[in-house]
């Protein structure tokens, strides 16, 4: 024993049960996950006995003509928001970094990330008050009531990445291009806008995620018939859990996947 | 030469032109983000207070008249027969669950968080990204996806019961699924990330000559943990503790898919308020009393962040 | 003591007509406001002349770097003008200025080649492809990169990056080239050599180049002309030679090589000289600075290596007790103890005839010559 450990030498780093716990950890995070996906490939209609491999319920979540719906309306959705939350995160990141300090920016750098703070269901309840008038006072029904909130958002998960990219990113590049004879657009176009470019992608796939990964708000902003695809699993959890959402659940769950794998490739090549 | 022109410091006209330039520029930049978030986060929760001093319409929405009953129905209720005023035993229940809940969730994911934050730190800096990436994969994930993938763990013919009877530690399947314990868990599980994510970022920052210096004054490993790594590391236990607590407060999908209805929280008790409670403004009052919560704990928060900034 | 006169060590009539190119005329620049203000460059005037290779030379702090970007138009001053060939160009924004930087640590764009850089400039002028192109490799071949015209500036050594930059800034033939301690980021080698470099190539362009450091050596070596700055003021203005031999006070002595101090007083003033009484009752004469306000007590500045010694100290001069002696090669160092209790150094370069053979404790006599004192202004 004494041996053992004269061999093993002394492990600064070493506490006893972390490495335990640690794996423990991991376990739990992904057993549920792996059940979930297994179970989404079992033949049978039961979830609870394995009957065989099968990809019934990937065909009959695609058949099913409310899922393509909500899928559509979801990608509607997250594609107008990420779009618009990156293209404002984007001017905002300009706005609050190539600068000096100025009175007011403290001001809005809590309001950028307020959505950060408030609990989502308060924003919700404070939303379903706010377009309730504005629906009854214009008559319109349609989706950019959830385009705007899922806007509003994901302004601060694409906001934060481009933010600590120009904050990276040192000032002189862009005086050495004033100093050639860049007017302040051409440095823009030329030198600020390239180099941001990672950020900004950044940026824009985060707001893709969160924006399809919503449950609480969409639920409460939508109008009738407007279901997106979390909605519509959790509207389809009254009558029980079925293996067709199980389908579902692995069918986003590997679209989180790529586009989280995409940017931690991004992100290394970066470095 | 040097006593000529120093009395000449006002700001030149060039230089308040050019600084009136860039802030106006900059402003102007941040004026989309801000008119967005004004329009669909920020200023909605204005109308929020204004409509939890109102009375409820009939069916729903509110009567634009004054009223302090939401608030007043936030903790107390009136008998309807005979007016005595009572405390609101069913709101207390679901408040003190809320508050029970989240604090348990807030410990059991600190108590499984600690270690792993610990373990990927002291990994190779090579290694740790991949295990870093490991943890934001499930943070990341949808959580609707997450509370089910609980939910089919926990369920009667899930593979826990399944496992336990198998292994002969149970005859009959246990009932874990719509209880306060399979809220809890559900919780645990979706926010682990979150205690992670910060705690990580406090310990990949721990200089380990500093444990070394414990090591050599004849700390052992517990004394080691308790006097050096968790007094170093706080900032990153606190923020750990709020990012958990806060969202778990609030939490609102995972108690209505594990909780079954019944075992509410706050955030569920909200929602009724707009669904069949049909009482928009009691709805906007609870509203605001959660903001009022998250709103101490991220004070609380701000004032330890602050103050272990100013001991550095 | 006869014909010591510093217009001697001035530059010849022609030279002092020649046209101004840069003129910074009662530049002030303050940062902050309130209690917090910092005055960094206060009520600044310099005339830069064209084609001349003019150095801003002192400790961090005194403002340099604010006076050329000043000049640069990255910041607007608080106070005065910036003219260049008689045109006020304080209020015209960098890119409308005909001056290009060379910066400290380079600021090469990250996305771009080595070609796409040096060409960044005559590109946003809206020039021609093909004349961007011709001036591209002439700059190349001017800076001798011609063989990593496609690289990445990530791909390059930081001496390459050193001269791409050079050549980015030289590109668009600005009127005047600036430089913010470019030479710093560079090993002791690798320095010399640009150093060698960036003479060849201003006697090659005839550009005027205006050059930022804080190495006193640097600046003496490589520049036509310099001004000595602290504290956002400009103390001295002339060529290395003046600047060292008759720095005209006393951190300008201090900070540029090394310097004894000796304490004197002044027994008569007269319209362009003063006579002096130094410590050892010996009276010299010596020409009167720019600026000197007339006083009794004064300070004077003796080069360590315009000084010798001797072993019999002779009537009038200085003396005192050899207290350490430290060898460098090239040279010794006597350190002398004075009666008054200051500290003596004499540099004594080594000839090949082996050290005077002074020993620590011998007393010794100290003579320099009276064109080796420098009567300091303050």
């Amino acid at each position: 024993m004494i041996d053992g450990q004269v061999r093993k030498g002394f492990s600064v780093k070493h506490l006893p049960g972390m490495t335990a716990m640690a794996l423990l950890c991991f376990l739990l995070l992904y057993a549920p996950l792996f059940t979930l996906v297994v179970y989404s490939f079992n033949a049978g209609e039961s979830i609870a006995l394995w009957e065989g491999f099968s990809l019934r319920w990937y065909g009959a979540a695609w058949e099913n003509e409310a899922v393509q719906e909500a899928t559509v309306r979801s990608l509607i959705v997250a594609s107008f928001a990420s779009a618009i939350s990156t293209v404002v995160a984007t001017m905002a990141a300009l706005g609050t970094t190539r600068t000096g300090r100025y009175r007011g920016r403290t001001t809005i750098y809590m309001m950028i990330n307020q959505p950060l703070m408030v609990p989502e269901i308060v924003t919700a309840v404070a939303l379903l008050i706010f377009f309730a008038m504005i629906k009854v006072a214009t008559g319109y029904q349609g989706l950019a009531y959830l385009i705007a909130a899922h806007s509003a958002f994901c302004v601060p998960f694409a906001y934060l990445p481009i933010r600590a990219r120009l904050e990276g990113m040192s000032l002189t590049l862009e005086q050495a291009a004033a100093d050639l004879y860049a007017s302040p657009w051409q440095t823009f176009r030329k030198v600020t806008l390239p180099l941001m470019m990672p950020g900004i992608v950044a940026g824009a796939m985060l707001a893709f995620v969160i924006s399809l990964d919503d449950v609480v708000i969409t639920e409460f902003v939508k109008s009738a018939g407007q279901d997106t695809l979390p909605t519509y699993m959790l509207g389809q959890l009254r009558r029980g859990i079925s293996p067709e959402v199980n389908a579902i659940s692995t069918a986003l769950l590997a679209v989180t996947v790529v586009i989280l794998t995409a940017f931690f490739v991004l992100n290394r090549k970066r470095h | 030469m040097r006593n000529g022109v120093l009395g000449n410091r006002q700001p030149s006209g060039l230089e308040i032109e050019a600084r009136r330039q860039t802030v106006r520029n900059y402003l102007l930049l941040c004026t989309p983000a801000l008119l967005l978030l004004l329009l669909a986060a920020s200023g909605p929760l204005l109308i929020v207070v204004v409509y939890s001093f109102l009375e409820p319409g009939e069916y729903s929405g509110v009567v634009w008249r004054f009223s302090g009953e939401a608030w007043f129905n936030v903790l107390f209720s009136r008998d309807i027969f005979d007016d005595t005023v009572s405390l609101a035993d069913a709101h207390l229940t679901i408040l003190w669950r809320s508050v029970r809940l989240s604090l348990l969730t807030t410990l059991l994911a600190f108590l499984l968080g600690f270690p792993t934050a610990y373990f990927i730190a002291t990994r190779p800096a090579s290694q740790r990204p991949m295990w870093l990436f490991l943890i934001t994969i499930p943070f990341w994930t949808n959580l609707l996806i997450r509370t089910f993938a609980i939910m089919e763990v926990i369920r009667n013919e899930g593979i826990l019961n399944t496992l336990l009877q198998a292994l002969g530690l149970i005859d009959s399947p246990i009932q874990i699924l719509y209880t306060d314990t399979a809220v809890t868990i559900g919780m645990v599980y979706v926010y682990l990330p979150l205690m992670v994510l910060p705690l990580y970022a406090a310990m990949e920052r721990l200089d380990f000559r500093l444990v070394e210096a414990g090591y050599d004054l004849y700390a052992s490993r517990w004394q080691v943990l308790r006097k050096v790594i968790i007094p170093l590391v706080k900032p990153g236990i606190v923020a750990g503790t709020i990012l958990v607590f806060v969202p778990s407060l609030g939490a609102y999908v995972t108690p209505r898919v594990l909780g079954g209805g019944k075992n509410m929280m706050l955030g569920n008790l909200i929602e009724l308020q707009f669904g069949q409670g049909r009482n928009w403004p009691l709805g906007a009052a609870l509203s605001m009393t959660l903001l009022v919560i998250v709103a101490i704990a991220l004070a609380y928060y701000v004032r330890s962040a602050s103050k272990s900034d100013a001991n550095d | 003591m006869e014909g010591l006169s510093h217009k001697a060590e001035s530059p010849p009539r022609g030279q002092e007509a020649a046209v101004t190119a840069v003129e910074a005329r009662g530049v002030t620049k303050v940062f902050g406001g309130g209690n917090d203000a910092v005055i960094a460059l206060d009520a600044v005037s310099i005339a830069i002349r064209e084609n001349e290779f003019f150095t801003l030379l002192g400790p961090s702090g005194c403002g340099k770097t604010t006076l050329l970007r000043l000049i640069a138009g990255f910041d607007h001053p608080t106070g005065g003008n910036i003219v260049l060939y008689g045109e006020d160009i304080s209020p015209l924004p960098p890119y409308k200025r005909p001056v290009n930087t060379v910066f400290q640590n380079y600021a090469l764009f990250p996305h771009m080649t080595v070609a796409e850089n040096i060409g960044f400039g005559l590109s946003m002028l809206g020039r021609p492809k093909a004349e961007i192109d011709d001036t591209v490799d002439a700059m190349l071949r001017l800076v001798r990169m011609e063989e990593l015209k496609n690289r990445r500036t990530s791909q390059i050594s930081g001496g390459q990056q050193q001269r791409v930059a050079l050549a980015r800034a030289l590109a668009p033939r600005p009127k005047v080239l600036l430089l913010d301690e470019p030479l710093s980021a560079l090993d002791f080698k690798l320095r010399k050599e640009m150093q060698i470099e960036l003479k060849r190539l201003q006697h090659e362009t005839g550009i005027t180049f205006i050059f930022v450091t804080h190495d006193q050596e640097e600046a003496l070596t490589m520049s036509d002309r310099l001004a000595v700055m602290s504290q956002g003021r400009i103390l001295q203005v002339g060529s290395p030679r003046e600047i060292y031999d008759h720095p005209a006070d006393h951190f300008v002595a201090d900070f540029i090589g090394e310097t004894n101090f000796i304490d004197a007083e002044i027994q008569q003033v007269e319209a362009d000289a003063v006579t002096i009484r130094l410590p050892s009752e010996k009276t010299v004469r010596t020409p009167l600075p720019e600026d000197f306000q007339p006083r009794k007590q004064v300070s004077l500045a003796v080069r360590p290596e315009h000084a010798d010694l001797t072993r019999q100290p002779a009537e009038g001069q200085l003396s005192g007790t050899l207290e350490n002696v430290v060898y460098f090669g090239t040279g010794t160092n006597y350190f002398v103890r004075l009666p008054d209790g200051s500290e003596f150094v004499v540099r004594v370069a080594n000839r090949g005839e082996g050290n005077g053979d002074y020993r620590v404790g011998d007393e010794l006599g100290i003579a320099f010559s009276a064109n080796a004192i420098q009567l300091l202004r303050d």
